[in-house]
């Protein structure tokens, strides 16, 4: 019976501090740490709130970057198309997605006040690799804005691969648009019409 | 220029139904859509006439309406509107099973109407009483009727063969449309009109700037906010999220996931 016990007490003493050690902050977890990181950055910062976008994308590349898998998400975005670019075309995809995003969701940044994040209770399996993450921003008036995340886990932590604004998948959205953008004009086409667009002055302001 | 962007230059330029018949060649480019929007080539037609009007008449009253009116004001509105839809989205939620939102929502209609001063005031959401909305056709989605093709209303906007129908029964329990007299309930829904357009003068820049098709952007966006309003936010996976892309497949891709851990043998539990 002590030997059991004893066994007991050692197999958890070694095993638990492994287990923590190997297993990457949960997802949930680091959504909330980088919604609150990332909230409080923009609202102590004039410059972002007027979206300016070398700030911007310093943000954006130190905080948000390393914990998204943006090959995935413009990959999926793409669809079936994505296998057919060449690995130069897929860099630059990448590239005009990104820039289309920022420049999108930079407009946003000025109404960051005194929102909150709630996040909503996980529904996963220890074991899952690929879960949906939701939370839900808190606005001073209003409805909450649902905001979600679809993780993956990878060799190095969890990584966003898409996201849901009031219920509105961003890979879904862009997939029929750029699937006829490249039926019409192959993946050139898509490209042309990815930088035509941000090359468009960016959306006034009020 | 690609076709896709021709269909929506001549789309600005010519009359609607005209671009009705021109559209229908170059709309199939678009066959990722074909499933869930056979009308595609009328839709798109009324999408323009629509966008139209919005640009003619809507939106420069819905922009002055917001420039002019301090946002306390325009609070006040939204409140009155919003109190008047609370019960409406009571009766559905009961419709749909859910009692507990049913009483909440109910609970809003009554202390907004009474110590919120017939609705200026959105006194249950501070209080706890969560703001929701549910109208007839998410409760035809609840029951299982699936939406059919989508469909652009002619100046009501993005809609589908079960919404649609569905806006006749809303407009039985819109209490707007219960005031007595004409005038005075004209001018309240015209005054709803420019406040729930206003509301989204905001949220258009944002298409505006990250849209390649905007008529494909809000198609997709609308179908999928539908879907996961039916669903109050918790849609069960969708059969068109299917992208056709495997990350397997993709030799560059980032590195596939650790194994799951397998579960611990019986011996742990």
């Amino acid at each position: 019976m002590m030997k059991r016990l004893l066994s007991l007490c050692l197999w958890t003493m070694f095993s638990l501090p492994l287990a923590v050690a190997a297993s990457p902050e949960a997802p949930d977890r680091m959504i909330e740490r980088l919604s609150v990181e990332i909230l409080e950055k923009i609202k102590s910062d004039g410059a972002l709130q007027a979206g300016e976008s070398k700030k911007l994308n310093e943000l954006i590349d130190s905080t948000v970057m390393p914990h998204v898998d943006f090959r995935r998400m413009t990959a999926l975005a793409v669809g079936r198309n994505w296998r057919t670019a060449t690995p130069e075309q897929q860099k630059q995809l990448m590239a005009e997605f990104r820039t289309l995003l920022i420049r999108t969701y930079s407009g946003a940044l000025s109404s960051v006040g005194d929102q909150k994040v709630r996040m909503r209770p996980l529904r996963a399996n220890p074991q899952d690799t690929d879960v949906i993450v939701r939370s839900e921003v808190l606005q001073p008036r209003g409805e909450p804005v649902q905001l979600d995340y679809r993780m993956m886990k990878a060799s190095d932590g969890w990584k966003i691969y898409d996201v849901n604004v009031l219920g509105v998948w961003l890979v879904e959205t862009y997939r029929t648009q750029f699937a006829q953008e490249v039926s019409a004009g192959g993946i050139e086409g898509l490209l042309r019409s990815l930088s035509e667009k941000n090359r468009q002055p960016p959306q006034n302001r009020s | 220029m690609s076709r896709a962007a021709d269909c929506r230059a001549a789309a600005s330029r010519v009359a609607p139904l005209f671009v009705a018949l021109s559209l229908a060649g170059c709309a199939t480019a678009g066959g990722a859509s074909a499933g869930r929007d056979p009308l595609e080539p009328l839709n798109r037609a009324i999408f323009g006439f629509n966008d139209a009007v919005d640009r003619a008449v809507l939106k420069p009253v819905a922009q002055a309406y917001q420039d002019s009116l301090p946002v306390e004001a325009r609070e006040i509105v939204g409140n009155v509107f919003g109190n008047l839809a609370d019960l409406w989205t009571a009766a559905n939620q009961l419709l749909q099973g859910k009692p507990a939102e049913a009483a909440s929502d109910l609970s809003r209609f009554v202390l907004n109407s009474t110590l919120g001063f017939a609705g200026l005031a959105d006194i249950a959401t501070p209080a706890g009483f969560e703001k929701h909305r549910e109208d007839f056709g998410q409760t035809l989605g609840r029951w299982g009727i699936p939406t059919g093709p989508y469909l652009v209303l002619p100046l009501l906007g993005p809609s589908n063969f079960r919404d649609a129908p569905a806006r006749v029964v809303d407009a039985q329990g819109d209490l707007v449309l219960t005031i007595d007299s004409e005038g005075q309930r004209a001018g309240a829904a015209v005054l709803r009109v420019i406040d729930e357009r206003a509301g989204l003068l905001r949220g258009e820049r944002l298409v505006e700037g990250a849209a390649l098709d905007r008529y494909a952007f809000i198609r997709d966006g609308y179908l999928q906010r539908r879907r996961n309003q039916v669903y109050d936010g918790n849609p069960p996976p969708s059969p068109d999220d299917d992208s056709g892309y495997d990350p397997a497949d993709d030799p560059e891709g980032p590195a596939a996931p650790p194994p799951a851990p397998q579960p611990t043998p019986a011996g742990n539990r």
